[in-house]
């Protein structure tokens, strides 16, 4: 036994020397550009999803000839969906000479992750970081609605458009991103004149059967079902609802984008469901048909909101470079002063929307697009 | 009605994870061990399914005949490779946490080879669902197909265990190796034996699960797997009937405390109710009490 | 003056831990460490800590416990609390820290106590599903629970956001599956190697004294330690309770290292038990000092391996799964004593 502790302790060793060993980062001439998002785990689709658009984005502008005349260059970290993997793969970002930092993908690894890159002064932009909290540092920025935002706009979009006045929601109460959206939709409906007549929550650790949730919501008659969450569960609870031939209005946020790419699922039983989502992978315009012709070629898959906010973080970065001016050979704090003040004077069209402007907290001003699922398409709704 | 409609939905659920707790109880009864990446045999199973249905255009029932053939052949090379090697190890914990490794390998093979993003599953059974009461109650076709598959892999378990030969060997083997070993026991075909049954039971239940919730992922096993764990020391681990009962009663008492008590404490709830039984009845309720001698 | 052989060997344990924070701190002094590596010293003591004080129970008591991540939590959650409610009161950073260890202990240690009297009843795998239960009732109900203060008092409530009722002025302690944001990050790497010191002293003491040789007998033979007049349960709670007091302490120390602090599957789900179950089992069983060792390897491996980028978690499995057949396998042990065998041979010939 003690033998083999010795080989345990000198492994222990011998792979301490190889991670200790400061690198040292020679002046690039890129912008070194890092990626941090989940690519295992239960999460990986999305942190997936962020890395393929965000490689696409940045193959397209170094084949264009880059931003200035310099390439960019990027390297995406797997953060696990966990906040302490986050810190370790943002850390290897800054050994490996990050300038700047398009992540994380999710909301508990951001808010860990931008408590690091504020002291580092690096700035960080996240596709999909929806918490208040992830930017709450003046060098991060975000591309995708808060939380909150998508919780007023989606209780003012019925409201107003008078869907319905009685409401069941059906959220995730162990994930960031569901509560969140639930907390300012409840505080909202009822500044609305909607009244929420069930809501159930489910966890990430039972999320298969939603009959419970599902008969709440039918026993109280509700007309409209609010579901504040990814499309996997919708997926699910789109089906039980149809085998229980129950068929109110289902209204969701931008994590139901993506429903209609789940290899196999019946788009029929997405029929009429309404959804705020920037993006929409059907779009006419030429920007969204490049951007999913390229990943479709380069993935073999359709795009889904995360990728879509990951492209637009990469060319928001572009834009942000080109008025700042700032060159690769700045030191990474100088790049954050400059971006970030550069951040709040561009103006991006992207695929998740046009004319998008950022404000100094970090916010981007956008207007959600309703769409509704007819034929197995969206179709945009007014 | 509201109730009859949970109760159903209750021993929906409920007849999932009786048929993943059946695998799971044969293992652990014969090789004692607790198979930790049995859930993810099941998800394999389901892959295997979707892939030969959807990939190569088989009909339904050859693809799940295949997927039976993988996961049984999996289970073998798993166990010889893994867990055979480690029989005889100091300590049986030792087992335990290569199979945790085997767990993550599985997970990550997959992810690597069907990629992370969710499929739907087409459900293999054709029929279906059943109104009663006037359409206020609904039975799924998967419900029934699940609850006649536990019943049948019930019956057959029992009856092989009892009247083959081999079953008898392994009895022989689950009560004493070294025993069943003097007595011309062949303990290591008999555990193989064990698990590719094991495994062939997580391939149709990897079937039935993916039929009634139809989303398949590379995360899929592993959360049912620990319920079905769960539900398998509910009903006394190593008991065959234990595990049908331990399955429904875990499903009926998950959806029961979501409909009266709090759907956010669904899990409290289910791990509580666990937690009170094996304090009442520290065996699982149908599991043998055996008295420690000195 | 004569030492004993396990005072010796104990003093060798105290010794590696504090070569490695002179060394560690030496070449961080001298730029020689990468960020990434100074940015898992704290959750390199986080989980040694975790895998002594889980060796206590799985190695020292011989009993399985799958529900360790959920006595982390607690101590995480109910450090986390105090230092966000003492943040503007007490300004004194190492002294609130200390509190917040205390309270963490406390709270980890009363829950260790508490759910060891039921628990310590069964046996085997029954035991070990119980823990594992616990752990789990832990993360979902921390989930469920809204915090916060404001003027008119503390507000609390199991459901959602709205029925807490604050008044505009309040501030959120914790936010349902939000969790806590905003702890100050008071970890440091020097904190971490003193609380792993504290916990080795806890430990290795208790291992030495009267108390540990009744804790070991019970492993040894339950019924012949019980007829020589050992109270069985007592012992028995008590080495529980320490180790979760001490998983508490982890628990606070991870709740400081980052900026916010939920209850996710991923860092207090059975998963994580389970690691640090493998780091226990890896370490050998009952070796303090190899459970510390391949607490640190295992923690350093997935790091060290994102060159492999999507290969990474996979390699990882492989390598967990041939380091375990390695370390226990009877025929690799075999293998292993030949080779070593030979080795000295060879060493003696040349």
């Amino acid at each position: 036994m003690s033998k083999w502790k010795k080989v345990l302790s000198l492994a222990a060793a011998a792979s301490m020397t190889m991670s200790v060993m400061a690198m040292n980062v020679s002046a690039a001439d890129n912008f070194m550009i890092g990626g941090i998002g989940p690519l295992t785990g239960e999460t990986a689709v999305y942190g997936i999803a962020v890395k393929n658009g965000a490689q696409i984005a940045i193959d397209e502008i170094n084949e264009a000839g880059g931003v200035n005349g310099v390439q960019l260059e990027m390297n995406f970290q797997d953060d696990e969906g966990d906040a302490e993997k986050a810190v370790n793969a943002y850390n290897t970002l800054m050994d490996w000479g990050m300038q700047m930092l398009v992540g994380t993908v999710t909301s508990t690894p951001c808010v860990a992750v931008a408590n690091e890159s504020v002291k580092d002064n690096v700035f960080q932009l996240t596709p999909s970081g929806s918490a208040v909290e992830c930017v709450a540092n003046p060098n991060v920025f975000r591309v995708c609605f808060s939380d909150p935002n998508q919780g007023i706009a989606s209780a003012q979009y019925i409201g107003e458009h008078k869907l319905a006045t009685k409401v069941a929601v059906i959220y995730n109460s162990s994930d960031v991103y569901s509560s969140g959206i639930y907390q300012k939709f409840a505080e909202e409906a009822a500044n609305q004149g909607l009244e929420i007549v069930s809501a159930e929550a489910f966890t990430a650790d039972s999320n298969k059967d939603f009959s419970v949730q599902l008969q709440k919501a039918k026993d109280a008659e509700a007309e409209l079902v609010f579901l504040p969450i990814y499309y996997t569960e919708a997926s699910l609870i789109l089906t039980q609802a149809a085998s229980m031939e129950f068929a109110p209005m289902f209204f969701g946020c931008d994590g139901l984008d993506g429903i209609l790419n789940v290899e196999q699922f019946d788009t029929s039983l997405a029929e009429d469901v309404m959804l705020l989502t920037p993006f929409a992978a059907d779009a006419e315009d030429e920007l969204t048909q490049n951007f999913v012709a390229a990943y479709d070629e380069a993935y073999g898959e359709t795009p889904n909101q995360f990728a879509a906010d990951a492209y637009d973080a990469v060319y928001a970065i572009k834009a942000a470079i080109e008025k700042s001016e700032v060159t690769p050979d700045m030191e990474a704090s100088d790049i954050c002063d400059a971006v970030s003040q550069a951040m709040t004077e561009i103006t991006l069209d992207g695929v998740t929307g046009l004319g998008i402007t950022w404000t100094a907290d970090g916010e981007p001003s956008k207007a959600p697009k309703a769409v509704v699922i007819k034929d197995g398409a969206y179709a945009a709704m007014e | 009605m509201s109730f009859l409609s949970y109760l159903i939905n209750g021993v929906s659920l409920g007849s999932v994870y009786a048929i993943i707790a059946l695998g799971y109880t044969m293992v652990y009864g014969i090789a004692k061990m607790l198979n930790f990446a049995h859930g993810d045999v099941i998800m394999v199973g389901g892959f295997a399914v979707f892939v030969s249905v959807h990939g190569m255009g088989l009909p339904t029932g050859a693809a799940i005949v295949l997927s039976i053939v993988i996961c049984t052949a999996l289970g073998i090379l798993i166990e010889g490779i893994a867990y055979r090697p480690l029989r005889n190890a100091a300590s049986p914990l030792a087992v335990l946490i290569t199979a945790i490794g085997v767990s993550y390998l599985l997970q990550n093979l997959a992810l690597i080879l069907f990629g992370a993003n969710t499929k739907s599953f087409t459900s293999v059974v054709g029929f279906g669902p059943f109104k009663l009461a006037g359409g206020s109650l609904v039975i799924t076709g998967e419900t029934v197909v699940t609850i006649t598959a536990c019943i049948l892999i019930m019956v057959c378990l029992m009856l092989f265990i009892n009247k083959t030969k081999t079953g008898q060997a392994m009895l022989a083997v689950s009560e004493d190796k070294g025993a069943a070993q003097l007595m011309g026991i062949d303990v290591n075909r008999t555990i193989s034996i064990t698990f590719a049954i094991g495994s062939a039971l997580a391939a149709i239940a990897g079937v039935l699960l993916c039929s009634a919730y139809p989303s398949l992922t590379p995360y899929t096993g592993a959360m049912p797997g620990i319920k079905a764990f769960v539900a398998a020391v509910f009903g006394g681990i190593g008991s065959i009937p234990g595990a049908f009962i331990g399955g429904i009663l875990l499903g009926v008492i998950e959806i029961f405390g979501k409909a009266y008590i709090s759907s956010q404490m669904a899990d409290a709830i289910v791990f509580g109710v666990l937690v009170v039984v094996l304090l009442v009845k520290p065996t699982g309720i149908l599991g043998k009490n055996i008295q420690e001698k000195v | 003056m004569k030492i004993n052989k396990k005072t010796k060997s104990n003093l060798i344990t105290y010794g590696i831990v504090i070569a490695f924070y002179i060394v560690v701190t030496a070449m961080q002094s001298a730029g020689m460490i990468s960020r990434l590596m100074s940015g898992l010293l704290v959750p390199l003591c986080v989980y040694v800590i975790l895998a002594i004080s889980l060796n206590l129970t799985v190695g020292i008591l011989g009993e399985l416990s799958l529900g360790h991540a959920g006595f982390m939590c607690v101590g995480a959650f109910a450090g986390a609390i105090f230092s966000k409610c003492t943040m503007d009161t007490i300004t004194f950073q190492g002294f609130r820290f200390f509190l917040a260890l205390l309270v963490g202990a406390a709270f980890a240690g009363f829950f260790g106590f508490i759910i060891g009297i039921p628990v310590l009843r069964l046996k085997g795998d029954y035991l070990a599903i119980v823990t594992l239960a616990f752990g789990e009732i832990i993360k979902n109900l921390i989930n469920v629970v809204y915090l916060g203060v404001d003027s008119t008092g503390v507000k609390f409530s199991m459901k959602d956001y709205m029925s807490m009722g604050m008044a505009p002025d309040g501030k959120v302690i914790i936010n349902g599956a939000q969790g806590i944001t905003g702890t100050p990050q008071d970890s440091t790497f020097g904190i971490g190697v003193i609380l792993i010191l504290v916990t080795l002293f806890v430990v290795l003491n208790l291992i030495q004294s009267r108390d540990g040789r009744a804790i070991m007998a019970i492993r040894d033979n339950r019924i012949a330690a019980e007829s020589i007049g050992i109270d069985v349960s007592k012992y028995k709670l008590k080495a529980f309770a320490i180790s979760a007091a001490l998983a508490g302490v982890a628990g606070v120390l991870y709740a400081h290292n980052l900026a916010t602090l939920t209850a996710l599957p991923k860092n207090f789900g059975y998963n994580q038990s389970i690691m640090i179950l493998v780091f226990v089992v890896l370490g050998g069983i009952g070796s303090i000092r190899g459970s510390m060792i391949s607490a640190v390897v295992l923690t350093l491996l997935p790091e060290l391996l994102r060159g492999l980028s999507e290969y990474r978690m996979l390699f990882y499995a492989i390598v967990l799964i041939v380091m375990m057949l390695l370390n226990w396998a009877p025929k690799a042990i075999e293998w292993r004593e030949r080779l070593a065998a030979s080795f000295r041979k060879k060493g003696r010939e040349a």
